[in-house]
């Protein structure tokens, strides 16, 4: 708590009060380093907290431009370097027992294919709710991810279980529909009893420099699903720089994401580590400027438990330990969970088991 | 050889908070290598004890457990050496076309990465670093540089020093304790490959890998009296650097002694290329990337516990953004691991010996006692072997000692500037000049800063990257002489 404290205390904002001076005051354009400047930008800390917009860096496409281009750059090479030499970390023994059960636990079990049939859903709820059916002490997921016309079925399978159900929504994966199409999806998500809504930003309009535009839609969403939890997928793929990751993760957050989330799993690159470092840095520097703890999903691509429990190393060393939970954490993914399971009786019983022990659903 | 998990703790994190997840144990076996109890000096292609039968003893010093006893090389065995490597140049390895010259070299960096494994263990046993730098730094660039000089030995002609450049003779190279390996590959690869020989004398408390490296050269079929090693301390290497039959001496150490080489080489015909301390400034403007210059920060002085010298080691940060930057500094520093060098996590590892451990402790002091504000993260030390905590000083102004002189520990000095100009000035403001660090995202000023920086290295938003195609030397009290690139083939060439 003390550790919380001063982080909050002695937070400037680093960087981030250079965007809010601007916005507030143009005269003050240089004075980068008044706290007071900060003070005004982020002190509706609990309207960030609760949420809502903060009104000064949000009032129109010029205002969110000076906040968004004010944030400290990222060097891509500097970021690729520092999450290679984290992935160098070795874990193992009971380090190792514990993020492949942790990494269980944050998994979005995920099916999103044209191809879902009640079949497919139901074998993979099952799944969810028992990875292991040979061994209870395996934690369930956290949640199955599908398409919103598989939500109700997908709720029934999963009802009586601590597995949540999430689902894409907001015209998934590319975005391209009117607002009011991609509210009505989310809205059927919501209705169907899904509990987690992933919803993609429009990258078209970031790219064009239209932030106004998708700050609106994330608060619309962020208003049609109340209290769910809500999750921005960036597609960072599309958004090609880690500059635009970062702004695009704090435009999220300014709209009241729960989680910034990496990709659709369409397109490729999906989830890369510099990108889940530069989301980690950018949801610690929210939580630090008196934000909330805004979680990060890293979804698509993350096959072996290897890559999983990487990714784990580069949450503890970057955003902090407090978000190495579900509520702060997640992994979208759908032939990871068996490597895990894999792994985990490796690590039990010293001898890997057969392929076939471990249930293809 | 067993694990000594008792006695180097396995590294942990310097964040003492309890964590649920604490990384356990992950050592690297120490049995990948093998250690001999007793080390002989390599002369004329063959190990054999020193004339006077003298030894010394190499201590792991995450440990301070001796690991093996080495030769302590005389007058008369510096004088064998030097007739071996004379004789080596005159009938063998000097009349070599350069393209043989090449497939030796190319097969001694092949081996070195065939073996990597072994010497990664071995440097970090007889170092104190970590084996995550040794694996991942240290080894695979001493095979790079061997690589790429191998690619020069039959192109001399295009290198820039005239028609048919020659080759000097024998050389002296004296190195350094703290990157063994790479040193001795930075100081052989362009010797040999420009057709000299060499007779090298590693640090006294570091000689197992140059050690290691003469087994390489045996192995690579390497003619007798090429590659000659000779171990000892000072009176060892000056014997070396003194004797008449060297046609050029390098050395790679302190400021001190190359001044002393110096006025020992004057008035010869020897040439001579020194490559000294530093005092590097890292400079950090207000638009910096910052989560990457903390990273730069952190690599350019905690790198190889500080013992670097081109380390950043005066931080000079731009006064508007100080206060975060030093804030998300201190968070980071947290997240460091200090402990047992074979440790696959360890970030920091053990202080080279207790001499420079006594060295650091004490100008840290001075900085306390001249007023500079000390930190260091909590921080369990390990009881036995030679330890220091990361350490940064703020408050810190050019005045203070530790802002001068070259610390070669764990120590961060942090210094503040206003203009660009300002930043300069303090940068330059040293008798040093080896390296610098800028960071900023505006293009045209890192170009401005490169070009009033007096460094031989200014590094622009990075910090302690090398490539053997890179000239790397110093200014001023830094030294003379380039190492590494297409420069670095002058000095062993009578261009």
């Amino acid at each position: 708590m003390t550790q919380t404290d001063r982080r909050v205390s002695t937070s400037t904002v680093d960087g981030v009060n250079q965007g809010v001076t601007t916005v507030e005051t143009s005269e003050k354009v240089n004075g980068g380093g008044a706290p007071h400047a900060v003070a005004q930008g982020a002190a509706p800390e609990g309207a960030i907290a609760g949420g809502t917009l903060i009104p000064d860096v949000t009032t129109s496409d010029a205002a969110l431009k000076r906040f968004l281009h004010g944030l400290p750059g990222v060097d891509q090479v500097g970021a690729e370097a520092r999450a290679a030499s984290l992935a160098t970390r070795s874990i193992k023994r009971d380090a190792k027992l514990w993020a492949l059960d942790t990494a269980i636990s944050m998994i979005d079990l995920t099916t999103l294919e044209g191809a879902d049939t009640p079949g497919k859903i139901a074998a993979m709820c099952a799944k969810a709710r028992h990875p292991d059916p040979t061994d209870p002490s395996v934690p369930p997921v956290a949640a199955v991810c599908v398409y919103p016309d598989l939500v109700a079925l997908a709720a029934k399978e999963v009802a009586g279980s601590p597995v949540v159900v999430a689902s894409v929504a907001t015209a998934f994966p590319s975005g391209r529909a009117s607002l009011t199409v991609k509210l009505a999806d989310a809205r059927d998500a919501v209705e169907a009893g899904a509990q987690e809504i992933d919803m993609v930003i429009d990258r078209g309009a970031f790219l064009t420099g239209r932030y106004g535009q998708v700050y609106e839609e994330v608060r619309s969403v962020r208003e049609a699903t109340s209290s769910l939890v809500l999750k921005v997928i960036l597609e960072t793929a599309e958004l090609a720089t880690l500059d635009n990751v970062m702004r695009a993760a704090w435009l999220a957050m300014l709209g009241g994401a729960d989680f910034v989330k990496t990709s659709t799993g369409k397109i490729t690159p999906a989830a890369t580590r510099p990108v889940a470092l530069v989301l980690l840095a950018a949801v610690r520097d929210f939580a630090r400027a008196g934000g909330r703890r805004v979680g990060v999903k890293v979804a698509g691509g993350i096959r072996t438990a290897k890559d999983a429990v990487s990714y784990l190393v580069l949450a503890k060393e970057t955003a902090g330990e407090e978000w190495l939970t579900p509520a702060t954490f997640r992994i979208g993914a759908s032939t990871l969970l068996n490597d895990l399971l894999m792994q985990r009786v490796k690590q039990r019983t010293g001898v890997y088991a057969g392929h076939d022990y471990f249930t293809i659903d | 050889m067993t694990q000594t998990t008792d006695t180097a703790a396995s590294s942990t994190d310097l964040d003492t908070r309890e964590s649920a997840f604490a990384y356990s144990p992950a050592p690297e076996s120490r049995d990948v290598v093998h250690l001999d109890s007793e080390y002989g000096l390599f002369i004329g292609g063959e190990f054999r004890p020193a004339a006077d039968d003298a030894t010394f003893v190499t201590i792991d010093p995450a440990t301070e457990d001796p690991l093996a006893t080495v030769a302590d090389a005389g007058p008369a065995d510096i004088d064998d050496a030097v007739r071996a490597a004379r004789d080596a140049f005159e009938h063998t390895w000097g009349r070599l076309p350069g393209r043989d010259r090449a497939k030796y070299l190319f097969r001694i960096a092949r081996i070195i990465q065939e073996r990597s494994r072994e010497l990664a263990v071995l440097e970090s046993l007889d170092n104190g670093k970590p084996i995550r730098e040794s694996r991942d730094v240290d080894v695979p660039l001493a095979a790079a540089h061997f690589f790429y000089y191998a690619g020069w030995a039959d192109k001399l002609e295009h290198a820039g020093f005239g028609p048919s450049p020659r080759p000097l003779g024998v050389a002296g190279q004296v190195i350094p304790w703290n990157f063994p390996l790479l040193m001795a590959a930075w100081k052989l690869a362009p010797a040999l490959a420009a057709g000299n020989t060499c007779v090298l004398k590693p640090a006294e408390t570091t000689p197992l890998s140059s050690l290691f490296l003469a087994r390489i050269c045996q192995e690579a079929g390497l003619p007798p009296g090429t590659v000659n090693i000779v171990t000892g301390a000072g009176a060892t290497g000056a014997a070396l650097v003194a004797h008449p039959g060297v046609d050029k001496v390098a050395f790679t150490g302190s400021t001190e002694v190359g001044k002393e080489i110096r006025q020992s080489v004057a008035g010869t015909r020897k040439r001579l290329t020194l490559e000294l301390g530093g005092k590097a400034a890292n400079v950090v403007f207000d638009d910096a990337p910052i989560d990457q210059a903390v990273e730069g920060i952190v690599n350019g002085i905690f790198f190889n516990q500080g013992h670097v010298c081109c380390a950043g080691s005066r931080l000079l940060v731009q006064e508007s953004i100080a206060e975060a930057l030093l804030e998300r500094l201190r968070d980071r520093l947290t997240t460091l691991r200090l402990g047992d060098p074979l440790d696959k996590n360890t970030d920091i590892g053990a202080i080279n010996s207790a001499v420079q451990l006594e060295k650091i402790r004490s100008l840290a002091d001075t900085g306390s006692r001249e007023g500079a504000e000390r930190w260091s993260p909590p921080c369990r030390l390990p009881e036995r072997g030679f330890w220091f905590p990361p350490t940064v000083f703020t408050g810190v102004s050019q005045s203070h000692r530790i802002a001068r002189e070259e610390i070669f520990g764990p120590v961060l000095s942090v210094l503040t500037f206003r203009t660009p100009s300002e930043a300069v000035a303090k940068a330059n403001n040293t008798p040093y000049g080896l390296s610098a660090g800028v960071w900023t995202e505006k293009g045209s000023r890192i170009l401005w800063m490169a070009q009033q920086l007096q460094a031989g290295v200014v590094w622009a938003n990075t910090y302690n990257r090398f490539d053997p195609a890179s000239p790397f030397g110093g200014y001023q009290e830094s030294g003379f002489g380039r190492e590494g690139g297409r420069h670095g083939l002058e000095a062993y060439l009578d261009a």
